[in-house]
C-alpha cells in the first residue's frame, strides 16, 4: 500500500509540475504545427502513399514524434531534481527503487500522452479524417509506447552529470529513432535500402508508428505488422527498458 | 576523567566485537575502565541507536570519512562539530544510506545501512544540507508528497502536516508555490518536512546555514523542544561552535575524517583546563616568546594579528602579560580574556581554528555567519 501511495505521489508531482508550466503547454502546439502545416505541404510534390495525402500520411508518424520528443524530454527532470536536491528526499524514501521509476515513469508519460493528445485536436483542425473511437483506440498504443520512450529517457538522463550532456544524448537518440520510425516515408522493401529497412524493424517506434496508421488510417493504409503483433514488440521493449531504467535508479554512489 | 569513561563505555558497549578502539591521546585509561562496563554491555547495546564500526568512505584518493567508531544514544542530541570539509556531511549521508561505505560498517536503529537500507530509511528523517525540496509545488503539497512517500497514513496526513506547518510558523504560506517562499521559510518547511513521519533519528546537516539571526534562534528552540518532547535521537553537524555548544547533549569533533575529541560540551571545555588571554599585536612571535620565559602557560596558539593563550587563572595573569608586553616594547593592539568555549577545543585538538579566516574578533561566530550566507 505504501509502494502504491509512493507511486501514486511521484505521478501526481509530475503532472503538477506539468500543467502548470504553461510554456510547455503552449509550445507543445508549435512543433507538431510546423511538421504537418509546413513540412507536411511543402513535400505534398513527393506524391501520395495509396490514396493518402502526404499529410495524411505523416499525421501518425508526427504523433509518435511528439511522444518521443516529449519523453526524451523529460529525462531532463532526472538532473533537474538532482541539480535541485530534490532526487535525495526522493533517494532516502523507504519505497522500492522500481516504484520511484516507476511513479516517475508513469508521470512523466501521462504528460507526454496530453501532448499526443493535443497533436489529435491539431489534425481535426487540420481537416485529417478523425473520431472520437479513433481515439480511444490510438490512445492504449500512445500509453503503451511513451512507457518504453520516457524508459529510455529516465534511464540515459540517470547516468548524465550535466543538462548539457544530456541535451547532447537526447539528439542523438530522438533523429535515429524518429527518422528510421517510418514516421515521415515508408519502410517499404521497394521503396528503401536494405540498410534502413533493417534499422527501422530494430527501432520501437516503427512499430508504435505502425499500429497508430493501423489504427487512423484503417483501410487506406498497409500495415507492416499486423496490429497485435506491433503492441506485443512494443510490450516487450517496455518491459525490458522499465527493468533497464530500474536498475539505473537503483546505482548507488 | 569522565570523558575517557564515556568514551570507553560508549566504544565498549556498543560494540564488543571490536577489536580495536579508537585511541586518542587524551584517553589514557581505557583499560581500567573497561572491565567496569563490561556486564552492562547488554543493556547498552539496547540503548544504543546508531554504531559505526570502521565507517570509512574513500573519494579516489580522499579519505573523506576514515575508520569513524561513534556509538550514539537514543534521544539524545549528538553534534558533529568540525570545520567543512571535514567528513561531517559523507558521514551523514553514509548513514542515511545515500552514500555507500568503503569498508566499515553502521548500524541505525538496529539496521544495516547497506543490507538493511529500506528499512533504515524508513526510521531516519533528514534535513540535507542543500535545499531538497520541489520549488514548483507549494509548501503544503511537499509534504503531503514527504507524507505518502513515508507511508504516513492518509487518515493521519492533514492532522500531522497541520501541526508541523503550525510548529513552524507557516500555515499562512502553506499554498503558496516555494518559489516566492525567502531561504529561511525553505529551511524551516524543511525542518517541519523531515519530522511528518515521526522519524526515531532525524539528522540536521547544517539546520541553521544561511539564516538570519531571529530565524536561528527560532529553530533551535524548537529542536530543543523537539528533544524534550518527542523522544527523538538527532544528528546534528555544524560547524557554529554556539550551536553546538547550545544544541548538543555530546559532541564529537571531527577532524579530516576522524574524530578527534568527544563528550558532552562543558567535559569538552573542562579539559582545557583553563582561560584563553587573547593579545592582538603585530608581534605575536616575538611575544609569545617572551611571554613563554616568564609565565605559565597551557597552550598558545598564533595567527598573524593575534595571539592566543591559554592560561589557569586567566583573571591574575592579564595584567602581568601587558606588562611584560609593554617592558618589551611590543605594541598590543587590545587584550581580552574569556571562558574557554568550543572553537577553543577545536584548537586544542587540531592546532587550528575551525575556519582559518574566523579569527577577526573575540568569538568570530558573526564573521563566519555571514560568510556563509548565500
Amino acid at each position: 500500500m505504501t509502494e502504491i501511495r509512493g507511486i501514486y505521489t511521484l505521478w501526481l508531482r509530475e503532472i503538477k509540475r506539468y500543467l502548470r508550466d504553461r510554456t510547455r503547454i503552449v509550445s507543445s502546439f508549435f512543433q507538431p504545427l510546423l511538421w504537418l502545416v509546413i513540412f507536411g505541404s511543402g513535400m505534398r510534390f513527393s506524391g501520395t502513399v495509396g490514396s493518402l495525402t502526404y499529410q495524411e500520411y505523416i499525421f501518425p508518424g508526427i504523433i509518435g514524434q511528439t511522444l518521443l520528443f516529449t519523453s526524451m524530454f523529460m529525462g531532463i527532470s532526472v538532473i533537474w531534481d538532482r541539480e535541485f536536491g530534490f532526487l535525495k528526499e526522493i533517494l532516502v524514501a523507504p519505497i522500492s527503487r522500481f516504484s520511484i521509476f516507476l511513479g516517475k515513469m508513469l508521470g512523466d508519460s501521462t504528460d507526454a500522452v496530453i501532448q499526443g493528445a493535443i497533436v489529435f485536436v491539431l489534425g481535426l483542425l487540420l481537416g485529417i479524417r478523425l473520431d472520437l473511437v479513433m481515439f480511444l483506440e490510438a490512445l492504449p498504443v500512445m500509453v503503451l509506447i511513451t512507457f518504453g520512450l520516457v524508459s529510455i529517457g529516465l534511464t540515459a538522463a540517470s547516468f548524465m552529470e550535466s543538462l548539457e550532456s544530456y541535451g547532447v544524448i537526447q539528439s542523438f537518440i530522438n533523429l535515429p529513432l524518429f527518422f528510421l520510425s517510418g514516421a515521415l516515408f515508408p519502410i517499404r522493401g521497394d521503396l528503401v535500402p536494405s540498410w534502413i529497412q533493417t534499422a527501422s524493424a530494430l527501432n520501437p517506434l516503427t512499430y508504435g508508428v505502425d499500429a497508430l496508421r493501423t489504427i487512423i488510417l484503417g483501410d487506406a493504409w498497409q500495415s507492416l505488422q499486423p496490429l497485435y503483433y506491433d503492441i506485443l514488440i512494443i510490450g516487450c521493449f517496455d518491459l525490458v527498458m522499465m527493468a533497464i531504467g530500474t536498475l539505473a535508479f537503483s546505482r548507488r554512489k | 576523567m569522565i570523558i575517557a569513561h564515556l568514551f570507553a563505555g560508549k566504544t565498549y558497549s556498543g560494540f564488543p566485537k571490536v577489536a580495536k578502539p579508537v585511541r586518542t591521546r587524551y584517553f589514557s585509561n581505557l583499560d581500567s575502565v573497561m572491565l567496569s562496563v563490561e556486564e552492562e554491555a547488554q543493556r547498552e547495546t539496547m540503548r544504543s541507536i546508531i554504531e559505526t564500526v570502521d565507517l570509512t568512505r574513500q573519494f579516489n584518493n580522499l579519505i573523506a570519512v576514515n575508520k569513524l567508531n561513534i556509538t550514539v544514544e537514543k534521544g539524545e542530541v549528538f553534534g558533529l562539530l568540525g570545520p567543512n570539509g571535514a567528513g561531517k556531511t559523507t558521514t551523514i549521508s553514509m548513514l542515511c544510506t545515500i552514500l555507500r561505505p568503503t569498508s566499515g560498517k553502521a548500524i541505525v536503529n538496529g539496521f544495516d545501512v547497506v543490507k538493511q537500507a529500506t528499512q533504515v530509511r524508513k526510521s531516519i528523517g533528514i534535513v540535507f544540507q542543500d535545499p531538497s525540496i520541489d520549488d514548483r509545488l507549494t509548501g503544503r503539497e511537499n509534504l503531503y508528497m514527504h507524507a505518502n512517500l513515508y507511508g504516513v497514513p492518509p487518515s493521519e496526513q492533514k492532522n500531522r502536516i497541520e501541526t508541523v506547518l503550525k510548529l513552524v510558523e507557516l500555515e499562512d504560506r502553506a499554498d503558496d508555490i516555494l518559489r516566492t517562499y525567502s531561504g529561511g521559510m525553505r529551511r524551516r518547511l524543511e525542518i517541519a518536512r523531515g519530522l511528518i513521519h515521526y522519524p526515531k533519528v532525524l539528522f540536521l546537516d547544517e539546520p541553521t546555514i544561511g539564516l538570519d539571526p531571529q530565524t536561528r534562534e527560532h529553530i533551535w528552540a524548537y529542536i530543543e523542544d523537539l528533544g524534550r518532547t518527542h523522544d527523538i535521537t538527532m544528528i546534528l553537524t555544524t560547524h557554529y561552535m554556539e550551536e553546538a555548544d547550545r544544541l548538543s547533549d555530546r559532541i564529537a569533533i571531527m577532524d579530516y575524517g576522524k574524530i578527534v575529541a568527544l563528550g558532552t560540551p562543558s567535559e569538552l571545555k573542562e579539559t582545557l583546563e583553563g582561560d584563553v588571554i587573547t593579545v592582538r599585536t603585530k608581534e605575536t612571535e616575538r611575544l609569545s616568546l617572551i611571554i613563554a620565559k616568564r609565565v605559565k602557560i597551557e597552550k598558545t596558539h598564533t595567527s598573524e594579528d593575534k595571539l592566543e593563550i591559554t592560561v589557569r587563572d586567566g583573571k591574575a595573569l592579564l595584567p602581568r602579560i601587558v606588562e611584560i608586553a609593554a617592558n618589551n616594547n611590543v605594541y598590543v593592539e587590545s587584550v581580552s580574556l574569556r571562558e574557554p568555549n568550543l572553537e577553543d577545543v577545536f584548537i586544542h585538538y587540531t592546532g587550528r581554528a575551525i575556519r582559518a579566516e574566523s579569527g577577526d574578533e573575540l568569538h568570530g561566530m558573526s564573521a563566519i555567519r555571514r560568510r556563509k550566507i548565500r
